[in-house]
């Protein structure tokens, strides 16, 4: 059987701005991340995901206002993340219109936070973000958007957030971050072997390559991409076509034109 | 411009799908209580999460009996997810649950492993195309869809009527066929998010708004 996967464009945001930074760290603005969001949805994407970079930070994400206003013109799952710290917080971005939250730092100091959102939306509904750095032979969660470590092994804390409820993983190596020279396939491997739910590979993205050796290598359910969509390094189609001739299956939306 | 009435009973993905049938050019009435589904000419029926939450809430705020009347005297009727597995006689999730019986059959657990018998992840998460080796498309809401053009879907459980005919479109996962779409008449369900489907879902949402103008016009 061909292998399945999904095209996200990940956009992190500093609010109202589309940022890229490095490493998760350093700041440059991109521009209006609605009209990124569009323009992907236009090009085929098949989900987008925002994320809030600074939410953690100041305690609260400020995301409702632009996932409302994605909702009204942008028809793919939408995945929210970045400072969602309560059920009620969850309950704010799933009213404007997200269709999943993506949870980091609160899930490390409230697992139960993960059985919560399950049991109310669905372990469908609950991503769990994950922001590994390699230590040696192994990979160590952090939180913060990568500036806080926790000590947690990352695949024995990935093992329990899926027990408690999660059901997918959004896996960004920090270390890989930005830097456009691959993916972590090694850790990604790492984790496609440790759990039955779907996982995203996200942090390194360059080239069409990298992709197909994150999905061929990694065992990667689906690819985030950042700075390559951003800056028009690679376009949709052109990673359509690449994957397909690898024997990847990849989803055409056919045209907009219908619409 | 036709005017679909949205059935707001408490289902989560009821403002994303008002989003998107007002994007192909619905003029749509959400509606909180039945009272006000008086004169449909179309009823949507929203619904994620669980079979029995989803019915057990649309019972209560008293919108059973209108949706089973509107759907006997010929009104178009379109059932999303939930909505449309609520359109069966009963579900096995979590018990057995009660439908609104328009069309007969039950709700049941998707198949668990291929026919090799390698295990399916459940629940089926993700992109299908659509396919009938018996049912002709033309005059439902799948009739634009181009044939290849995948929809996203997001359940464990699918509607599986007791007459084969009743199923308009069937999706593959894992190598076996699961029911990706019914209707009988002028009721409609999809289990996938059509909302949710890019353009393939948009041309579905706009087919069904057209032909309820067509209908009225």
């Amino acid at each position: 059987m061909m292998k399945k996967v999904r095209l996200i464009a990940r956009l992190d945001i500093k609010a109202p701005n589309l940022i890229k930074g490095i490493n998760l760290e350093g700041v440059r603005v991109v521009g209006d991340p609605h009209a990124f969001a569009k323009r992907y949805f236009q090009q085929g994407i098949d989900e987008i995901l925002y994320m809030d970079s600074v939410a953690t930070l100041y305690g609260r994400n400020n995301l409702t206002e632009l996932v409302s206003k994605t909702a009204n013109d942008i028809f793919v799952p939408m995945t929210v993340g970045g400072g969602l710290r309560s059920l009620a917080d969850v309950d704010d971005v799933m009213r404007a219109g997200a269709d999943k939250v993506s949870i980091n730092s609160a899930a490390i100091r409230r697992p139960e936070l993960l059985r919560e959102v399950a049991m109310r939306y669905g372990s469908q509904a609950m991503v769990l973000s994950v922001e590994a750095k390699r230590r040696g032979d192994h990979w160590e969660a952090y939180i913060d958007n990568g500036r806080e470590k926790t000590g947690l092994d990352a695949i024995a804390w990935i093992r329990q957030a899926v027990d408690m409820g999660a059901g997918e993983i959004l896996v960004t190596a920090v270390d890989k971050e930005g830097m456009r020279k691959g993916f972590d396939v090694e850790l990604m491997r790492k984790v496609t072997e440790a759990v039955d739910v779907p996982v995203i590979a996200s942090g390194g993205m360059g080239s069409l390559q990298d992709a197909a050796d994150v999905i061929l290598n990694g065992g990667a359910d689906a690819v985030a991409m950042a700075h390559v969509l951003h800056f028009n390094n690679i376009t949709l189609a052109d990673l359509r076509s690449y994957l397909g001739d690898r024997q990847i299956e990849v989803t055409n939306h056919g045209d907009i034109a219908s619409v | 411009m036709a005017t679909l009435h949205l059935c707001d009973y408490g289902s989560g993905n009821v403002h994303n799908v008002e989003r998107a049938l007002a994007r192909v050019g619905a003029n749509v009435i959400r509606c909180t209580t039945p009272e006000e589904l008086a004169g449909a000419k179309a009823v949507v029926i929203p619904g994620v999460g669980a079979f029995g939450e989803c019915i057990a809430s649309l019972r209560a705020k008293g919108f059973e009996q209108p949706i089973q009347d509107l759907a006997a005297s010929g009104v178009w009727v379109l059932g999303i997810c939930v909505g449309m597995q609520i359109l069966a006689k009963h579900s096995e999730e979590f018990g057995t649950h009660q439908g609104l019986g328009i069309i007969p059959g039950a709700v049941r657990l998707i198949p668990g492993e291929t026919p090799s018998g390698e295990k399916l992840k459940r629940p089926h998460i993700g992109w299908s195309p659509l396919y009938s080796d018996t049912r002709d498309w033309s005059g439902t809401p799948l009739a634009a869809l181009e044939k290849e053009s995948p929809v996203y879907f997001v359940h464990s459980y699918h509607f599986e009527p007791d007459d084969p005919n009743d199923v308009l479109a069937y999706a593959r996962y894992g190598g076996r066929p699961i029911v990706a779409a019914v209707s009988r008449a002028r009721v409609f369900g999809v289990q996938f998010h059509p909302e949710k489907s890019s353009y393939a879902g948009l041309s579905i949402l706009k087919s069904f708004v057209q032909q309820v103008e067509a209908d009225a016009a």
